[in-house]
């Protein structure tokens, strides 16, 4: 048990110094990356920051082969009976929609569930208020749909 | 360039970490997830959840000393709590976030992954394309 936690805290804490790292703690700089505007015309809207598609880069140059390697056919994980992953199929509305008002979040403040929490305690007064509406948007959602969040 | 390649270290940093957890304890890091079912009542849901949560919450304030990114500016509190809200309802909706469906799940090759990213990131822009355009 106390390994099982310690493996959970290890994961998070690299996550985290990851998300640091690559910058998706600074909402300006992810605003920066969504702003396509800038593409088009940078004298209104300002600059695209393209740093952040390096970040997604990174990240899927692992997962991409992680993902193909682990799990593999009659192998437990480490420290659990089995793998958990997401079963469900197929695109429906509700990935859609749930997708979508995740965007206009994402593009209102900058912060994304990770970056947000790994700013908890640095972010001041921001990451505290969109932390905290963040956990009550997912017990309304939770009550209201019933299903846990997986991908 | 220097930030691109720092961008991309944190992002293999994340993509390991996300690997770590699946080998381990064969869980998906979903940001979104993992803190949605943090207070779930059933056994053995709960406690690797906050131990995750809490790496990620402690080493996020490590790693912001030790590497001092730029602060923001305060926003207004209307707006924060408006889309914090939004992030919140629609990742349980739509079962997961840029880290879950964007990072792990187009890791899976996933088609319902491939979708919420590309969903998720052109609302994110045409967020922001109207925010700016309506500033002025």
């Amino acid at each position: 048990m106390i390994q099982k936690l310690l493996l959970a805290l290890v994961s998070g804490a690299l996550f985290a110094v990851g998300l640091v790292l690559s910058g998706m703690t600074q909402p300006a700089k992810v605003i920066g990356f969504l702003n396509v505007g800038g593409l088009v015309d940078p004298a209104r809207f300002g600059a695209w920051d393209p740093s952040l598609a390096f970040v997604m880069g990174g990240a899927l140059c692992v997962t991409l082969v992680a993902f193909a390697v682990t799990p593999r056919p009659g192998r437990k994980p480490w420290r659990a009976a089995t793998f958990q992953l997401p079963t469900r199929r197929g695109v429906d509305r509700r990935l859609v929609f749930g997708a979508a008002l995740f965007g206009i979040g994402w593009g209102l403040a900058g912060y994304c569930p990770g970056p947000a929490l790994a700013s908890l305690l640095t972010g001041g007064l921001d990451a505290l208020l969109f932390v905290a509406a963040m956990a009550a948007g997912m017990a309304l959602a939770r009550r209201l749909a019933g299903g846990a969040a997986r991908p | 360039m220097h930030s691109y390649w720092q961008a991309a270290a944190g992002g293999v940093l994340i993509g390991l970490a996300s690997w770590l957890l699946l080998a381990s304890l064969g869980r998906i890091a979903g940001i979104s997830g993992i803190a949605a079912g943090a207070f779930s009542r059933i056994p053995g849901e709960a406690a690797w959840r906050w131990a995750f949560l809490a790496g990620l919450v402690g080493a996020g304030a490590a790693a912001a000393a030790w590497l001092h990114p730029p602060a923001t500016v305060l926003r207004p509190w209307p707006l924060l709590l408006a889309a914090g809200a939004l992030v919140g309802f629609g990742t349980v909706l739509g079962s997961g976030c840029t880290s879950g469906h964007g990072v792990c799940g187009l890791g899976r090759r996933s088609m319902r992954s491939l979708v919420a990213t590309l969903v998720f990131m052109g609302a994110g822009a045409a967020t922001v394309l109207i925010a700016r355009y309506v500033q002025g």
